[in-house]
């Protein structure tokens, strides 16, 4: 299944949202073309909606934690939204949930950018 | 092998499109034989890891290497191989991704997912040179090991 991308601004803050799965070849590839585009057009506050993502494998993973240094270099952050089961279950198993600030609500999640963020 | 296992191997090419082949056909085989919907997904994600690591590392992106694949189904479990064609490579040598160092790695986490998901795993020297990933997921209570809908058949089949 393709991985399908699209985004919106919130304020200074870009949700991403995800649908399909991030998994080696091109869905891994999509994904990181996204966030090379988002930082070469200085829009470093990234949030993923990853709803209606429902798998990643070991290099989607990859792609999510190389997406978060990459993001958090250019003096941004990357923040996840909305987790499927089993991509919670793999973040848990895999120690990343302990990395990536997690959000179940957008509006939360927005406003942790902080003020100079979503203004 | 015993008379009650079902054999079944596959060849694939070095190329990312073998991940999805070797994951859609490995899920035909355990949702014949009974497994539920999370075993499928882990039995899936093992099998993808495996031949991911084949891929990439064993075969080294090399598209003149083969990837091997078997699965046998006994009537306790299903055991699944991947076979590359590199130099093999020693588990104790593979750093632990949940270590404070590597948890911002990129890459690294296909082994330890393998043995995450699946009952029993082992890497051992394969029969090309390249290593040989074995893993095995016990069939669930009631499950079917004689994947075509009938019970386990006293006759050895193989396909490929």
């Amino acid at each position: 299944m393709a991985l399908r991308v699209t985004y919106r601004d919130a304020g200074s803050v870009t949700v991403v949202d995800l649908s399909g799965r991030i998994t080696l070849g091109e869905n891994s590839a999509l994904l990181r073309k996204t966030i090379r585009d988002l930082l070469d057009d200085d829009r470093a506050n990234i949030l993923l909606n990853l709803a209606d993502v429902d798998y990643i494998d070991s290099s989607g993973i990859g792609e999510l934690v190389s997406a978060f240094t990459g993001v958090k270099k250019r003096g941004g952050a990357l923040k996840l939204l909305q987790l499927t089961k089993k991509v919670h279950d793999l973040l848990q198993l895999t120690k990343l949930f302990t990395v990536f600030d997690v959000y179940s609500d957008e509006g939360t999640a927005l406003r942790s950018f902080g003020e100079a963020a979503t203004r | 092998m015993t008379l009650d296992t079902k054999h079944l191997e596959i060849t694939l090419e070095t190329q990312v499109e073998s991940v999805n082949l070797a994951e859609e056909m490995c899920l035909r085989v355990a949702e014949a034989a009974g497994f539920g919907e999370d075993d499928c997904y882990r039995i899936g994600m093992s099998v993808r890891e495996g031949v991911i690591n084949a891929f990439h590392y064993g075969n080294e992106e090399r598209p003149d290497k083969k990837i091997h694949l078997a699965l046998d189904l006994t009537p306790e479990k299903m055991i699944i191989h991947v076979l590359d064609e590199g130099k093999g490579f020693n588990l104790n040598d593979v750093p632990d991704p949940l270590a404070e160092e590597n948890l911002l790695s990129t890459s690294g986490r296909g082994i330890f997912l393998m043995r995450a998901f699946m009952d029993e795993f082992e890497v051992v020297p394969g029969r090309t040179g390249g290593a040989e990933i074995i893993m095995s997921k016990k069939l669930p209570a009631g499950g079917n090991s004689g994947v075509n809908g009938q019970s386990a058949s006293k006759t050895p089949k193989k396909e490929s």
